[in-house]
């Protein structure tokens, strides 16, 4: 993946090699400039590499029409970014059920279907109410549920706990790893150990290549002994 | 509800300097504050109370309780029909428990920490590639985050004291790993700057003679 033309082209991401499975969450870590969310963008098929390829769901993005991969892209990703890019103007509902709409869905289903993808983030009764009237993790929670709406798969979350305090951001990161553990795939940029410590396996990119991958052990190699008994 | 315990002493000594000598005596005695304790009672309340976090033999918890008794803080009691020997606090205890619950806690400025020392030798050796050992102390960092983030999410919400201690426990275990892994990519950073700048010269043993060194006669007769 490279930026530019010519003489002035700026290698951005080099040798990249990134599987993710359903049911996995993969962190992405590295230095601001490591090219972090360019291995976002270019996942998501925002940006096309300049070798190599992109398989989501076993379909080759480089040999996707655009409109294929504008359909990919509706039906297959969902996008959260630290700034939530919620709509002002729709409310909580009509945020979530804007990418079944765009991609044709009658109103009548894309609302229940949308409605499904509210209780899973545990916002049903906000359902008529605006962004603003929301706090950061609600709001983000709503984005999660836009993401995962109709049965969208691969999670792109770029720093989607950059807006948020400690314990709030818990709370979005429990509700992703729900998703995760309901069978989506998630790639979160974070630059927060203590979050990238929620995915499965942590990525680290320094100039645009991964130097290093953590992945997690079952925590029974932590669980050496039960539970002292309680003292009567 | 916490159903599940873990040990984790050596990983967590290697990231904080908690659980001294000093706060162990004091943890112990403070606990001996709340009614006289047989050594075994003490143990087990010690461990329930840190979520065994810092688990100590008998041994350990008999030479504390001697050295409470010859400092006056605590007192031994008559042994009991079953030859129990039994342990109070005394005033003396009570003020202490006092003063350390009511003071900060004041860490010596370099601990012994082995992963400093490590970093900070080898920066100075020939041949050894930082980068890489910086690398691999993350790496393993990032996986007891994983781990402890692991075991903190499959616990719900704490419903007694004891739950609450545990999961105090484990967050701050889960910020020193952090801390650690947000001090490793700052080493790093620091790193590629020195060596960008000019790169960093590995110290050559000091060409001056040492005055006191090691009597030729001890070293000749190992």
């Amino acid at each position: 993946m490279k930026f530019g033309d010519g003489a002035t082209s700026v290698p951005a991401l080099v040798d990249i090699d990134l599987n993710v499975s359903e049911g996995e969450m993969v962190a992405i870590m590295g230095a601001s400039g490591s090219g972090k969310s360019t291995l976002l963008t270019v996942a998501g098929g925002l940006l096309p590499p300049s070798s190599g390829s992109v398989w989501v769901d076993g379909k080759n993005l480089r040999e996707c029409a655009p409109r294929q991969l504008s359909a990919i892209r509706r039906r297959t990703l969902g996008f959260i970014f630290q700034d939530f890019n919620l709509v002002p103007s729709l409310n909580t509902l009509e945020n979530v059920a804007l990418p079944l709409e765009l991609d044709g869905v009658r109103l009548r289903k894309a609302t229940r279907i949308a409605m499904e993808a509210l209780a899973l983030v545990e916002l049903s009764e906000y359902a008529g109410r605006y962004p603003s009237e929301l706090s950061g993790g609600q709001q983000q929670r709503v984005a999660i549920a836009r993401a995962v709406v109709g049965g969208r798969s691969l999670i792109l979350a770029d720093e989607p706990t950059g807006a948020l305090d400690s314990s709030t951001s818990e709370i979005v990161l429990g509700m992703l790893r729900d998703r995760v553990d309901s069978g989506a795939s998630c790639i979160i940029v974070t630059h927060d150990a203590r979050h990238a410590a929620w995915a499965d396996r942590i990525v680290f990119i320094r100039d645009g290549r991964i130097v290093d991958q953590a992945r997690s052990e079952s925590p029974s190699v932590l669980l050496t002994r039960s539970r002292p008994e309680s003292t009567p | 509800m916490i159903g599940r315990n873990i040990h984790l002493l050596s990983i967590y000594s290697a990231l904080t300097q908690f659980g001294g000598p000093l706060s162990v005596r004091l943890g112990l005695l403070a606990i001996l504050n709340q009614g006289p304790c047989y050594g075994y009672q003490l143990r087990r309340e010690f461990d329930r109370r840190t979520g065994s976090a810092w688990p100590m033999n008998i041994g350990q918890v008999y030479t504390t309780l001697d050295r409470l008794v010859r400092d006056r803080y605590a007192s031994r009691m008559e042994s009991d029909g079953d030859g129990q020997v039994t342990y109070a606090i005394t005033d003396q205890g009570r003020s202490e428990v006092d003063t350390w619950l009511s003071s900060p806690v004041v860490r010596e400025g370099a601990s012994r920490d082995e992963l400093v020392m490590k970093l900070a030798i080898a920066v100075t050796l020939p041949g050894v590639d930082i980068a890489r050992v910086i690398q691999a102390q993350r790496t393993a960092t990032l996986q007891l985050l994983q781990s402890l983030t692991r075991v903190k999410n499959s616990t719900t919400d704490p419903t007694s004291a004891d739950e609450l201690a545990w999961l105090l426990t484990i967050d701050a275990m889960i910020f020193a790993a952090e801390g650690e892994v947000r001090w490793l990519d700052h080493s790093e950073a620091r790193l590629v700057r020195a060596v960008a700048e000019g790169g960093v010269e590995p110290l050559p043993l000091s060409g001056s003679k040492v005055r006191r060194g090691r009597p030729v006669k001890a070293a000749a007769n190992e």
